[in-house]
């Protein structure tokens, strides 16, 4: 009946151990699932697909960001779960809705369905990354987005590698609290 | 933003992650503040002076044992409701059981006591300057376990705020049981407990605020 929690394990405890082509997967596959369920979820008290989007990013955000929380030993579903219903209830209670006509749900309702139907967050992330310190900034455009490795970028920036390594850490945590920021406005 | 944009961004370079990361926090954290906790008492109180008869000793031994217990089994429990979804894997039920134990205790020693003692034996002699110590000196590992805890992923910030006021009032009921000379179970349970109640319950009330993510 929980036919992806293995899947979605495996690839999360590859991750873990710094793969990244199964933590991209699995981020891809957790995306799908967190889409239809904040769809579902806002779609009942009438709210838009973009603030889905955003939802669906704010969890990944954190899901990456906190990963090292996940208890192995544990089935990883209603981890998920738990941060998702999470974000959502802290998105209500900052948006101020009434969280009353939030239903509960099970860990097994987040993967009940996916959805690919992947359209624009109103994040913007240049503005975001502008909100940054610039050596984390910096730092985050040459290892997240340009993709270039921790060595040459601590010889580039004139950082340690653990410089960067904590640089790149501190800097995503810092944009997801940029965005929390931007919602709170 | 596309969400695939961000995917691309999170998946690139993807280091390996430390897996006691959690278990190392939260430990650190409930240790230092147990050391600053018991710094701070010493330096202010000094250690108890009358430690050289057996029986001042069974009685340090004692009031230890159950604030050291109640810092262990809530250090534990925090590991877990410090986690995303752990309020599911806790229950209450172990953190309670050394506040049962020394009420019974409590009860049971008041009950073989003649009731001419019993003001003596609840009230003691310093009663208020450990409403006060405690309370104060609980600010310290209170501080350090808010820390730990706000990186990791708490999603019930009452209850994990609770334990982490327990964890700090137990910390320095601990500390503070190093210079206490009120050796009656009653006092110990009324104003140990009391006091590390008192803590949990500032717990409940700051958890939400402070532990926000």
């Amino acid at each position: 009946m929980w036919a992806p929690e293995a899947e979605l394990k495996n690839l999360m405890l590859a991750g873990l151990d710094g793969d990244a082509a199964a933590h991209r997967s699995l981020l891809t596959s957790l995306s799908n699932y967190l889409r239809a369920y904040y769809r579902r979820q806002l779609g009942r008290i009438g709210r838009s697909a973009t603030d889905a989007e955003d939802l669906v990013q704010e969890a990944l955000l954190a899901i990456h960001t906190r990963r090292y929380t996940y208890d192995p030993v544990e089935p990883l579903t209603p981890w998920v779960h738990a941060i998702a219903r999470y974000k959502l209830i802290d998105h209500l209670r900052r948006t101020r809705t009434s969280l009353r006509d939030v239903p509960i749900d099970e860990a097994p309702d987040l993967i009940a369905e996916g959805d690919h139907d992947d359209t624009e967050s109103t994040h913007d992330l240049g503005k975001l990354l502008g909100q940054l310190p610039e050596k984390t900034r910096r730092v985050i455009e040459y290892v997240k987005l340009e993709g270039l490795s921790v060595a040459e970028t601590a010889s580039r920036c004139g950082l340690s590698e653990s410089n960067v390594k904590v640089s790149v850490h501190r800097g995503l945590r810092a944009l997801a609290a940029a965005i929390a920021r931007e919602r709170q406005q | 933003m596309k969400t695939d944009d961000l995917i691309a961004m999170l998946g690139t370079n993807v280091e390996p992650v430390d897996r006691k990361y959690v278990l190392r926090v939260v430990g650190a954290a409930v240790a230092v503040g147990t050391l600053v906790a018991a710094t701070a008492i010493l330096l202010a109180f000094g250690f108890r002076a009358d430690l050289t008869t057996t029986r001042a000793f069974i009685f340090l031994f004692s009031k230890l044992a159950f604030t050291i217990v109640t810092v262990v089994l809530t250090a534990i429990m925090l590991t877990k409701l410090a986690r995303p979804g752990g309020e599911r894997r806790i229950s209450i039920v172990w953190v309670a059981s050394p506040f049962a134990a020394i009420l019974l205790l409590a009860a049971v020693n008041l009950a073989f006591a003649p009731s001419a003692h019993w003001e003596r034996m609840i009230v003691g002699d310093q009663w208020l300057e450990c409403l006060l110590s405690i309370p104060i000196i609980a600010i310290a590992p209170f501080a350090l376990i808010t820390w730990a805890v706000r990186r990791m992923a708490p999603t019930d910030l009452r209850r994990t705020g609770a334990l982490v006021g327990l964890a700090a009032g137990s910390i320095s009921a601990a500390a503070y049981a190093l210079h206490c000379v009120d050796d009656s179970l009653p006092f110990v349970a009324l104003w140990y407990g009391g006091t590390i109640v008192l803590c949990t319950l500032a717990g409940v009330v700051l958890g939400p605020r402070l532990l926000r993510w």
